[in-house]
């Protein structure tokens, strides 16, 4: 099916174009015009070229937050994916419970992220929430906010809980998109249900979980609010992830500069990711028209 | 046998899912002093006072009815300029479409702590700050090329034979536009709101950072109010409720279409 | 391979059915012959691909039996049934290459590599699939794949029947027949039993033995080709099978006479004398190609008025109108053309009489 070619559909693009160049074009000038000064106020400012880069590239503590952040999302794909697509095969195929789980599954997709964080602090505080509260009382020490390891489990946690949800309504969706014959094939052919999962539904799900692989990546990269209420980064610098600390040094210490260039890297790797992202979709698409 | 074992499952998650919102519904139902005082699995004293203070007190309703504008406001501005676009993307081939597209959704993947002080700046220079064009405006940066990607896979759904058998028929474009096409991708256009209000409505940090008083969102009332008032849990587990009834009312009147709009394995 | 017998098979997708409109299959009784070719016959909608499904086990019948030889396999998954089903729209493992698909059933079954490479080998030899046998099935044409899944249905040697729901539907037509050619070339050499759903009435006469043609949700007829061109057991039949369909005029019944519109066409004895024991309504069936043409009267020769002739090539369909009924005439090339007035003459051998859209006979 070929398009139509006629550049005139640049005029339908233009409302588009020009909104989304305000929000993004002129702030990113912006940033790179920041990220290249040392500003002290108003009318006071000098070039110091690449400086500011420099000094964020050696920036350990970002170091130590880029390491926090990959682990952060590794993890994140290694227990959702998984997760996402049992929820899926456990659920109804027909019937009211069809509806009924999907708003189940939306709530929590639709509650502001500083809320999730919230809930989260009253659920897992030592003193008075239910989980925090019963772990406690089953004799094992928990506190999210004095131990490392109990912040990164409450974070980790609350996180698999806001977002496993959209893997399995994602791996759902892939899931409804098989025709029934492929089923009744596989019973004719004597299928186990392991082999109907890895040789049907697996590959069949493939288009749908690669986009929650890197829809799911490329969130959990920008991760701010939720973590930022949970554990406002700490105990100490332990769950500062890239976004706690780019608001930390631009809005906590006003460096305007070093914001600017480690904006511009973050946005970088972001995109570097997005590309990917891009390239895979693209590949999917073709993959799946042949 | 097994698809019992399979419902079990599922149902554990399920409670597992409701139980921390369930937590904050029982806090919300009792004072600061009863929460910390007793530890109880349901509200012995049920008491409305954290609700009734919310909806008092101003500067906690005005919150909701602040975030409430701008998320409506930028549902509409998201569809009403992404709609023309996405039927472009979907009909024609023109130059550098897929460079547009590719550039829109990198806007999806912009981490908006990076944009922070360059809107903060931006929106100062036009006087917008604190206002709710300015918070809509900025959410435009990633629900715009959301709202273009999922429309253009509802419209590169239906055959271009329904465009040419209009245009033969002497519609004029806006007329065929409106009359023919939007109606036929209606489900469509509400998964497309469904995601912006619900992408706009979940979003703190450029809500927070655009205003100051009078725009000021429910979301940033709440963190506010955190490190202020020495934690109320009580009225923020209340709060925190309320900003859950828009999301669940939103879900439920498009349970249906959601399915399609994921169907097509746009998010 | 087995005979296999449906006793009173009812089947309705509602949890309580309550009238017989709710049922997608109304009371079945039928045996398919070990060895035998059958095709299943009938508009979409009529309940063949229910019946399919019944039989290979994919659904569970609201009511009666099904048995293979003398077992009772009602409640049996078709993985227990030993059972072979080609669908419709190819059905793939894509992640496998095409050998690998071909010996998926054999291997979930357990059978010996050997086995299965000499299987797979003689399938793939017969649906010209043997160069392929390396590549990965996702990346093949639309034909390539529908002969994969056939050869899927057919590389089992011991099932107890194969069957087909239109599985020809994707395949371009001259392909299509020389598929047909080798499905009824493999039931020659191995005498399977094939059953053969599709709504092509060319594609079941020159398959089948015997064909079964169903009607909303029934069966109308079961017979050869030729029984159902010249006796069709139903009205339906008549009009579904033969091109065009037969000709049906309401008639009432006056002795040994059948009466419209003034008119009388004589019926034999046996016949009328059957038929009163019927309750209407009668009508009265002629095929178009036993339907007499003359330019001149005659004995139990009826006026008509000649409305349009459409040359088909070797022979020609007349329209014409007798009393206040249309009728079609079959005619040979070599006949010549009456126009403006002729005479029709129903042959007794081939004028049947139906009530209520059933055969008197």
């Amino acid at each position: 099916m070929d398009k139509w070619e006629s550049n005139r559909a640049w005029f339908l693009i233009l409302p588009v174009f020009v909104i989304v160049a305000f929000s993004a074009i002129i702030p990113l000038m912006t940033v790179v015009n920041y990220s290249v000064q040392d500003i002290f106020g108003p009318g006071q400012r000098f070039f110091v070229g690449m400086e500011w880069f420099r000094e964020v590239i050696h920036d350990e503590r970002l170091h130590n937050a880029l390491v926090r952040q990959l682990a952060f999302s590794c993890m994140v794909l290694l227990l959702e994916i998984p997760l996402g697509v049992l929820i899926a095969l456990a659920m109804p195929k027909k019937g009211w419970g069809v509806a009924a789980c999907l708003v189940l599954l939306a709530l929590p997709l639709l509650i502001p992220w500083n809320v999730i964080g919230t809930i989260w602090i009253t659920f897992t505080r030592p003193d008075i929430g239910l989980l925090g509260k019963t772990i406690n009382d089953m004799g094992i020490a928990f506190d999210h906010t004095a131990r490392p390891l109990d912040a990164w489990i409450t974070v980790m946690a609350m996180e698999v809980w806001h977002w496993t949800p959209l893997v399995a309504l994602l791996a759902y969706a892939g899931l409804r998109a098989i025709p029934d014959a492929y089923y009744q094939a596989a019973k004719i052919d004597g299928a186990s249900s392991w082999a109907v999962f890895r040789h049907i539904q697996l590959p069949k799900m493939r288009g749908v979980l690669t986009i929650a692989v890197l829809l799911r990546f490329m969130d959990s990269f920008l991760i701010y609010a939720e973590p930022f209420v949970l554990t406002g980064g700490g105990p100490g610098d332990t769950t500062t992830f890239l976004s706690i600390y780019l608001v930390k040094i631009a809005v906590g210490q006003f460096d305007l500069g070093p914001a600017a260039a480690f904006s511009l890297i973050y946005f970088l790797i972001v995109l570097l990711f997005c590309w990917l992202f891009y390239q895979a979709l693209q590949n999917v698409g073709t993959g799946e028209s042949k | 046998m097994r698809v019992q074992k399979r419902t079990i499952a599922l149902s554990f998650y399920f409670f597992l899912l409701i139980l921390p919102i369930y937590w904050m519904l029982n806090m919300s139902l009792r004072t600061n002093a009863d929460i910390l005082a007793n530890f109880t699995l349901f509200p012995r004293n049920p008491t409305l006072a954290n609700y009734l203070k919310i909806f008092t007190d101003p500067s906690w309703y005005s919150g909701y009815i602040n975030s409430m504008i701008y998320v409506s406001l930028n549902t509409i501005i998201s569809l009403t300029t992404a709609l023309p676009a996405a039927y472009a993307f979907s009909r024609f081939r023109f130059i550098g479409d897929k460079h547009v597209f590719f550039w829109l959704l990198t806007n999806r993947m912009a981490p908006p702590a990076v944009f922070l002080l360059p809107f903060f700046q931006l929106y100062s220079t036009f006087h917008l700050i604190d206002t709710h064009i300015a918070v809509a405006l900025a959410h435009c940066l990633f629900n715009v090329p959301l709202a273009v990607w999922i429309l253009e896979g509802f419209m590169s759904g239906i055959p271009r034979e329904i465009d040419e058998t209009a245009f033969i028929d002497g519609y004029s474009f806006p007329r065929f536009f409106l009359t023919v096409f939007v109606p036929l991708i209606r489900a469509g256009i509400g998964v497309t709101a469904f995601f912006c209000f619900m992408f706009s409505w979940v979003e703190l940090l450029l809500a927070r950072t655009l205003t100051i008083t009078n725009a000021k969102p429910i979301v940033a009332t709440m963190t506010r109010t955190v490190s202020a008032t020495g934690l109320d849990w009580g009225l923020l587990a209340a709060a925190g409720v309320l900003t859950i009834v828009p999301g669940a009312l939103v879900i439920w009147f498009v349970r249906n279409h959601l399915a399609k709009g994921f169907a097509l394995g746009r998010v | 391979m087995a005979r296999i017998t449906l006793q009173e098979v009812a089947h309705s997708y509602r949890r309580h059915p309550k009238d017989p409109s709710d049922y997608a299959l109304k009371n079945i009784d039928t045996v398919w012959e070990d060895g035998g070719a059958y095709a299943l016959l009938g508009p979409s909608g009529c309940g063949k691909t229910t019946m399919l499904n019944i039989i290979s086990g994919l659904l569970t019948p609201t009511r009666g039996r099904v048995l293979y030889d003398d077992r009772d396999v009602t409640r049996l998954p078709p993985e227990q049934r030993n059972i072979a089903q080609v669908f419709q729209f190819p059905v793939l493992y894509d992640t496998m290459s095409v050998f690998d698909n071909l010996a998926f059933p054999l291997r979930n079954r357990g059978l010996d590599p050997q086995t299965v490479r000499r299987r797979v080998q003689e399938v793939a030899e017969v649906l010209d699939l043997t160069a392929d046998l390396k590549k990965k099935a996702a990346g093949l044409s639309a034909d390539a794949k529908q002969k994969i899944s056939l050869g899927r249905g057919l590389v089992r040697e011991d099932v107890a029947a194969i069957l087909f729901d239109e599985p020809l539907t994707v395949i371009d037509p001259h392909l299509k027949w020389h598929l047909r050619r080798k499905l009824k070339e493999i039931h020659e050499r191995l005498r399977l039993t094939l059953i053969y759903v599709t709504h092509d009435q060319v594609e079941a006469l020159t398959f089948a033995d015997k064909v079964l043609v169903m009607y909303e949700g029934e069966v109308v007829q079961m017979g050869t080709p030729t029984e159902l061109f010249e006796e069709p057991r139903h009205k339906f039949v008549g009009y579904f099978i033969g091109s065009p369909g037969m000709n049906f005029i309401p008639c009432k019944l006056d002795g040994a006479r059948a009466v419209f519109d003034g008119a009388a066409v004589p019926l034999d004895e046996e016949t009328a004398r059957r038929a009163r024991e019927k309750e209407g309504p009668f009508e009265l069936g002629i095929r178009p190609m036993y339907l007499e043409v003359h330019d001149s009267p005659g004995d139990d020769r009826l006026p008509v008025k000649v409305l349009k002739v459409e040359d088909q090539g070797i022979f020609r369909i007349l329209t014409v109108q007798l009393a206040s009924n249309t009728l079609k005439v079959r005619l040979p090339e070599e006949k010549p053309v009456p126009s403006g007035n002729a005479w029709v003459r129903f042959p007794r051998r081939w004028t049947k009489l139906y009530a209520n859209g059933r055969l008197v006979a």
